[in-house]
């Protein structure tokens, strides 16, 4: 088997075995770090296909932000402390584990001009253009129509927020100086009648 | 770096002038509401309903009635999409007519957003009909869904709402996850997204069968979702029930000319050589539809609820006009097969408007009239809508001179003349069945004591609208031949 087919297979085992565990771990912090796991391994398989700028958006952008931000709600969810660290020593091992699977397969990857990883045929994009032009090219221009529309979508994500959580203007305590000046006596207190209760 | 260089021939934006008349009205609209102070939103609604009668004109001015490309071959526009987008407009506007009164009654829901999403989710549709790309057909379909989910959500103190739209954005996302996993797949296997390119290319045999074929059953999953047909239609039950009314008739009426327009574009312009794969699936997808949606319907004393299934029944109709195109490699009934099912879906939508509609125009404040027993002597309290509903129920249940009945008819014909009678007597079968609960209603209507007498306070646009589409069912039912060669006409000249 070549090279670059085992370091596909070896990758796309951990993607598939990552996203099992995603839906079958029972806790959230195992589930967030196996999916971190997958995030990390497709972006590997997109290193393969040296697509290399989507490969660092991916991690970027998930395992940077989303996944961390996820991690984040997920430990506000728990909000036993005691019990979190108790958890540290727990997860230490898979989280170790998943860490030095990721360093295994940066190695692999990165490593691949030692292995005779380039020598390897792939779709060339166009003669000595970068991932990132290619795809800028692309999304400017003949991927303008969908690439427009994305942004509509997003649009509609931000107006359906706002209109999902927006209660109205919050309640201000703040008196207004040009109604104060015109109160009257009779807005500040009220007589009342009241019978007198008998005691038995 | 100049436009030369990069080898790309600018768009001709003129095609889609539709779709950013509507874009930029969108935006406009949404920051308009900002400056309305009236509860009503009276100025949103109205700009909202003059954007579309707008986009009906560009449209209708625009069209040139021949095939054209634009956008790198990623817009189609020609006049089948002309047509079903001209329809789509008309249903909006009905529907935002429709559901004024019930908007404005509930808090929650009578904000500016509502129109902005109905706006973004009519110009999805638009994207998913003029699509000839797998891309622009995802996120046509994408910009859809999302805002009919925000729509269904919008009642945020109504705990059904929530579920419902909890409900629909979960399993949509799935339906969505595997339509892009056949998307894939079929890439794989033709190495193009253009619809047309995969098309020529399976054409000249060089595509992989068996790729394509694995990538073909999740497309199909993934459009059976979409139109809500057996054994995807586990959400329709619970949307239709649980979201505002006003949404449900949104959701029952336009998406399902795009959900149309995208099984066309998908597997017919795109697929049409291996046709023989997906009829067979759209065949098991039908019968299951039309037995599973008329039997679960009968047991329902929910209206929506019934309605639903009979959508669900309804659209498994629909799909036996799609199985019947391509018989033994032999194609001269397609566009008869086509028409047909284009002609039931567009009489399908007039009719389920008016249903739904009319469940609004009962609903007051704090009563929803959802239940089939609110229905109960409504000849009593007034017989000129009860007469509309009952024309409603008979063109939806087929009965002779309703639009209905030909809708039904023509497919029915389309089946025969391709040789699969037993498909037309199972489905006459289950036609059938289906009529059952469709006149219980009517008998509810005329043969029982009301509960009230309170008179029905709708306003008098929605009584005149409501009205009219009673006539256009029963006018359809005795001139169907118009919309039918139109039908015929602008799928001749797209295809």
């Amino acid at each position: 088997m070549e090279f670059r087919t085992f370091v596909f297979y070896f990758l796309s085992t951990i993607l598939v075995l990552a996203g099992v565990r995603v839906i079958t771990s029972r806790n959230p912090v195992h589930a967030a770090l196996f999916l971190v796991l997958a995030f990390f391994t497709a972006s590997g398989i997109w290193m393969l296909l040296q697509a290399e700028f989507l490969a660092i958006a991916l991690v970027l952008i998930y395992v940077g932000a989303v996944m961390v931000l996820f991690l984040f709600v997920v430990m506000m969810l728990d909000i036993n402390l005691d019990r979190l660290r108790e958890g540290f020593w727990s997860y230490l091992p898979l989280g170790s584990i998943i860490a030095l699977l990721m360093v295994a397969e940066m190695g692999l990857v990165l490593g691949g001009n030692y292995l005779g990883l380039m020598e390897s045929s792939l779709p060339q994009t166009s003669v000595g253009d970068s991932n990132v032009q290619a795809v800028g090219r692309l999304m400017f221009t003949d991927y303008v129509y969908p690439f427009e529309l994305a942004s509509i979508i997003l649009l509609v994500g931000i107006v359906a927020a706002v209109a999902l959580t927006q209660r109205g203007k919050r309640k201000n305590k703040a008196v207004d100086p040009s109604q104060q000046v015109f109160v009257k006596a009779k807005d500040r207190y009220r007589v009342l009648q009241m019978p007198a209760e008998k005691r038995d | 770096m100049t436009l030369a260089e990069l080898q790309f021939q600018i768009p001709d934006l003129r095609l889609a002038s539709a779709e950013i008349f509507m874009l930029l009205m969108a935006c406009l609209i949404l920051m308009l509401d900002l400056l309305v102070k009236d509860r009503k939103r009276t100025l949103t609604f109205v700009a909202t309903q003059l954007t579309l009668v707008g986009a009906a004109v560009v449209t209708f001015a625009t069209s040139s009635g021949e095939v054209a490309y634009t956008f790198s071959n990623m817009y189609v526009g020609d006049l089948m999409a002309d047509l079903l987008k001209l329809l789509l407009y008309l249903t909006v506007i009905v529907v935002l007519f429709y559901s004024r009164g019930y908007i404005v009654e509930r808090e929650q829901m009578a904000r500016g957003e509502y129109y902005s999403l109905a706006l973004f989710a009519t110009l999805g549709m638009m994207v998913m009909i003029s699509a000839n790309h797998l891309v622009t057909v995802y996120i046509g379909l994408e910009l859809l869904s999302l805002s009919l989910y925000a729509m269904v959500a919008m009642n945020r103190d109504s705990v059904p709402a929530t579920e419902a739209a909890m409900k629909y954005f979960v399993l949509g996302a799935l339906a969505s996850g595997l339509l892009l996993y056949g998307m894939s797949m079929i890439y794989g296997a033709a190495g193009t997204l253009e619809i047309t390119a995969i098309a020529e290319r399976l054409y000249l045999g060089q595509v992989d069968r068996g790729i394509l074929v694995f990538g073909l059953v999740f497309l199909v999953s993934g459009l059976a979702f979409k139109l809500g047909v057996v054994p995807f239609h586990m959400w329709i039950p619970d949307v239709y029930h649980g979201a505002p009314t006003a949404v449900t008739l949104f959701i029952a009426t336009a998406p399902k000319l795009a959900a149309f327009a995208m099984v066309i574009r998908l597997l017919v312009n795109g697929l049409i050589v291996v046709s023989q794969d997906w009829q067979t699936m759209l065949i098991m997808l039908s019968v299951l539809s039309m037995a599973i949606g008329n039997i679960a319907a009968i047991a329902q004393t929910n209206l929506k609820r019934m309605l639903a299934y009979s959508a669900i029944s309804h659209m498994g109709f629909m799909l036996l006009g799609m199985v019947t195109g391509v018989v033994g490699g032999d194609a001269r009934f397609a566009l008869n097969a086509y028409s047909s099912s284009m002609f039931y879906v567009i009489t399908y939508v007039l009719t389920s408007a008016g249903t739904f509609g009319m469940i609004l125009l009962l609903a007051r404040n704090g009563f929803e009239s959802e239940e089939i027993d609110d229905f109960k002597g409504l000849n009593k309290r007034s017989p000129w809508f009860a007469a509309v509903m009952m024309m409603m129920m008979f063109s939806m249940a087929g009965v002779p001179f309703f639009v209905g009945f030909f809708a039904k008819f023509s497919v029915l014909q389309a089946v025969v003349a391709a040789g699969y009678l037993w498909l037309a007597i199972v489905a006459v079968a289950f036609s059938l069945i289906g009529c059952f609960y469709y006149l219980r209603v009517v008998k509810i209507m005329y043969f029982d004591q009301p509960a009230s007498m309170t008179p029905i306070a709708a306003p008098l646009d929605m009584k005149i609208l409501m009205s009219a589409n009673g006539l256009a069912v029963a006018l359809l039912g005795i001139f169907p031949q118009a919309l039918m060669s139109l039908c015929a006409f602008s799928l001749l000249r797209s295809l």
